[in-house]
């Protein structure tokens, strides 16, 4: 075991001494994900994470949930994110925008509260129209795409909460009803009951994700998809790497050194994958910690995020021995590991997200670690803990055993010191 | 004095290329023994099977009473073995190296260090052992290369050619080394396809070609074999034709063989001086010019080409 150490040690001793290497796994992720971020216009505005997005509220409504919203951007919760103003009037409100003064408007329509939920003594009765939902529009600056995107995801997530409400409201109060456990006097009150529950629900919601400055960034930042994104796929580089040297100590004649003394072919093997798996966690906690540093980003629960890690590097690890197992030169895996990362990048979402993408290359992306990797860093981004983490990092887990059986399997046929 | 080693009837087949083809010797506790022979004889080969590292194909080899087949691990605990291609990290110190590899021969903590500070005196680089490899010279790589192979005070040494391409002081400073290590007791099994090396060392020496052990003795047993012979050798020019030479000196008096190598004709005979005269006007008759003449008492080399009719080097 202690052998198993020291050789793993010593492998992390020669990385970091590695310049060519060390571009590779540190740099060229950092520099692509700033990259990633201006391109996605994550910089534009305050460096130092968004902040003080001027946006404009225009509350026609003055009924429950107009006002439940208009409080929502008002609230000291998202005081640093936002800077609102309220107006009377649409047009004045617009004109802010196309002056480029604000980065949206928020437009609440006359009746958008009597749309869902219907005035006293309406709702039951037999005459009743079905009630016509009145659109919330939010009028966004194109030249601010960020600040614009963050409004309207807020203004989003508060009418999908309204509208989950309002169905979920709906069948159970309709349910009752058919089963005569409620009359129809007391439905009414009962659904107010239970819209009022949505209001409070809904601010409670939005104020979750928002404990603190540019904290809505954390549902809304682009870094924290696009940070692990690249430190993924720049992980199957380190993993190919790590599988490299072992190629490398056989030609440089330092494994058969090995084998010569007294150490288990077992423990040599075991100490280059342990060395491997250093490598990686060190590179991707190195990357996430500089992304922190630098760019503020989120990445959520910390416990999450080191069984995620050292799920991500022993999948990859596996790819990475499987690759070596196959190869005859270190060369050879050189090549193969940069044509698998970039393609691992692609169909593992680094670059474009999977949501977007044809089914059948979704369903590819499972047999890539940065599918699952890119999953979990997400949910844990998005306000997830380590408890939501069960499926990418089982998979994950599944991968690299079953990689590391084959590896072993081919290294065992053809005799790791064989040519 | 024991045998620390005795080899039976070692074979090792590549493919169905056979390298090394069922040898036997001996080695005794305390003697520098030396494995003489060319590029490709098996050398490497019958110490890679010795050392562990590939299993023979038939045979076998007792050392320090454990069978390399049977009980490796035994044997990797008692050798040290110093291989002919330069293993290290090039981007640890030579200090990091030893301290490694230590590790790996089951060193640790004070120990470890005292013994690597000694081994960094013994190969003389206590003063440069903070230097990456990579930035030492070929012969410095050597030092260290064999530094790592006695940081155990290992029982018995193989040394695989330790010497191959270095400058002279280099090598002057290795064979000291090896002459020292041997003086405090341990037994060392040294390669090379230098005559003078095996020479200067050996108690014992094996001649090996071809992937078998041709002759076995001490020097004077084996220069025995070629009676008391004189050496001559011939430097002529790149153009000339030195086998129709060799040939043609074949037919004087006291000549007992004549060999052809590139831009040399060596010339075996029990007298050098009796036949310089002939051998000059005979190339003189055929218009080939001889740039310089060396006269050799009987030694390994003159062994070698008794028996195999080459030289040991080409
Ligand atoms: N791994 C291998 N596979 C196939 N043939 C090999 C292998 N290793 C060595 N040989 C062949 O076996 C023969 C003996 O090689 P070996 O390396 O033992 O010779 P050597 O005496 O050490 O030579 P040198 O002085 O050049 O080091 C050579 O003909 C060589 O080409
Ligand atoms: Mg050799």
């Amino acid at each position: 075991m202690r052998k198993l150490l020291l050789i793993g040690l010593k492998d992390l001793t020669l990385m970091f001494r590695d310049r060519a290497a060390l571009t590779f796994m540190l740099l060229a992720p950092f520099l692509l994900t700033i990259g990633m971020g201006f391109v996605t216009g994550r910089f534009s505005g305050n460096s130092s994470g968004i902040s003080d997005i001027p946006v404009v509220i225009v509350n026609l409504d003055q009924g429950e949930l107009g006002n439940a919203l208009e409080d929502v951007f008002f609230s000291e919760d998202l005081a640093d994110l936002l800077e609102p103003t309220a107006s009377d009037s649409p047009e004045a409100a617009r004109q802010l925008i196309d002056s480029d003064q604000a980065s949206a408007a928020v437009i609440i329509p006359e009746g958008f509260t009597r749309s869902i939920i219907p005035a006293q003594g309406t709702m039951f009765s037999p005459n009743a129209v079905a009630p016509q939902a009145v659109q919330i529009e939010v009028y966004a600056n194109p030249s601010r795409p960020t600040g614009a995107g963050i409004v309207k995801a807020i203004v989003d997530e508060f009418v999908s909460r309204v509208e989950e409400g309002r169905v979920s409201g709906m069948t159970s109060i309709l349910g009752l009803l058919q089963s005569g456990l409620l009359n129809p006097q007391n439905a009414e009150s009962e659904a107010r009951a239970l819209f009022k529950n949505v209001e409070e629900t809904e601010s409670t919601a939005i104020t979750l994700k928002t404990d603190k400055e540019g904290a809505a960034a954390t549902e809304f930042d682009l870094l924290a998809y696009f940070a692990p994104g690249m430190a993924l796929m720049f992980l199957m580089f380190t993993v190919s790497y790590g599988g490299r040297s072992i190629l490398a100590e056989r030609a440089q004649g330092t494994l058969p050194r090995l084998m010569i003394s007294p150490t288990h072919t077992a423990q040599v093997l075991g100490g280059k994958v342990l060395g491997i798996f250093f490598m990686g966690v060190a590179q991707v906690g190195i990357l996430i910690l500089a992304s922190t540093v630098f760019f503020q980003v989120k990445w959520g629960d910390p416990l999450g995020i080191i069984v995620l890690i050292l799920a991500a590097v022993f999948g990859a690890a596996g790819w990475g021995m499987l690759i070596t197992a196959l190869a005859r030169t270190p060369a050879q895996v050189a090549s193969t590991g940069s044509a698998v990362m970039l393609i691992f990048g692609i169909l593992g979402g680094s670059f474009i997200n999977l949501e977007v993408m044809p089914s059948f290359i979704r369903l590819i992306s499972n047999i890539t670690p940065n599918k699952w990797g890119l999953d979990g860093f997400t949910t844990l981004a998005l306000g997830g803990t380590l408890k939501n983490l069960t499926e990418p990092v089982t998979a994950l887990l599944i991968m690299g055993a079953v990689l590391f059986g084959v590896a072993v399997l081919i290294f065992n046929r053809s005799g790791i010191m064989q040519k | 004095m024991p045998n620390i080693l005795e080899v039976h009837n070692l074979a090792k087949n590549y493919g169905d290329f056979t390298a090394v083809k069922g040898i036997s010797f001996d080695i005794k506790e305390g003697e520098i023994f030396s494995l003489l022979g060319p590029n490709g004889a098996g050398k490497t080969t019958t110490i890679s099977m010795l050392s562990t590292l590939y299993t023979p194909t038939s045979g076998d080899a007792i050392i320090a009473g454990h069978s390399i087949t049977k009980d490796p691990m035994a044997v990797k605990q008692v050798i040290g073995v110093v291989p002919q291609e330069i293993a290290l990290y090039e981007d640890l110190t030579a200090r990091e190296n030893l301290i490694f590899w230590g590790q790996m021969y089951g060193l640790s903590g004070r120990s470890l260090h005292s013994r690597v500070d000694v081994v960094l005196e013994q190969i003389g680089l206590a003063d440069k052992a903070k230097k990456r490899v990579k930035t030492y010279s070929g012969g410095m790589k050597r030092r260290v290369n064999i530094g790592v192979g006695l940081l155990h005070k290992p029982r018995l040494l193989f040394m695989d050619e330790p010497t191959v391409g270095i400058d002279p002081q280099s090598r002057r400073a290795i064979l000291d080394t090896v002459k020292d290590l041997n003086k405090q007791g341990m037994t060392v099994l040294y390669t090379t396809h230098y005559m003078e090396e095996a020479q200067e060392l050996s108690d014992r020496v094996g001649i090996i070609d071809h992937g078998e052990l041709i002759a076995l003795g001490t020097q004077d047993e084996l220069t025995r074999q070629v009676g008391q012979t004189d050496t001559l050798i011939l430097h002529i020019g790149e153009n000339e034709d030195a086998n129709a030479l060799a040939a043609s000196l074949k037919g004087i008096k006291d000549v007992l063989e004549a060999n052809a190598t590139n831009h040399e004709v060596s010339i075996i005979t029990p007298q050098a001086e009796n036949i310089l005269a002939a051998v000059v006007s005979k190339a003189n008759e055929r218009g080939i010019k001889i740039h310089s003449i060396d006269i050799r008492e009987p030694n390994l080399e003159a062994v070698f080409l008794h028996l195999t009719g080459r030289a040991l080097r080409d």
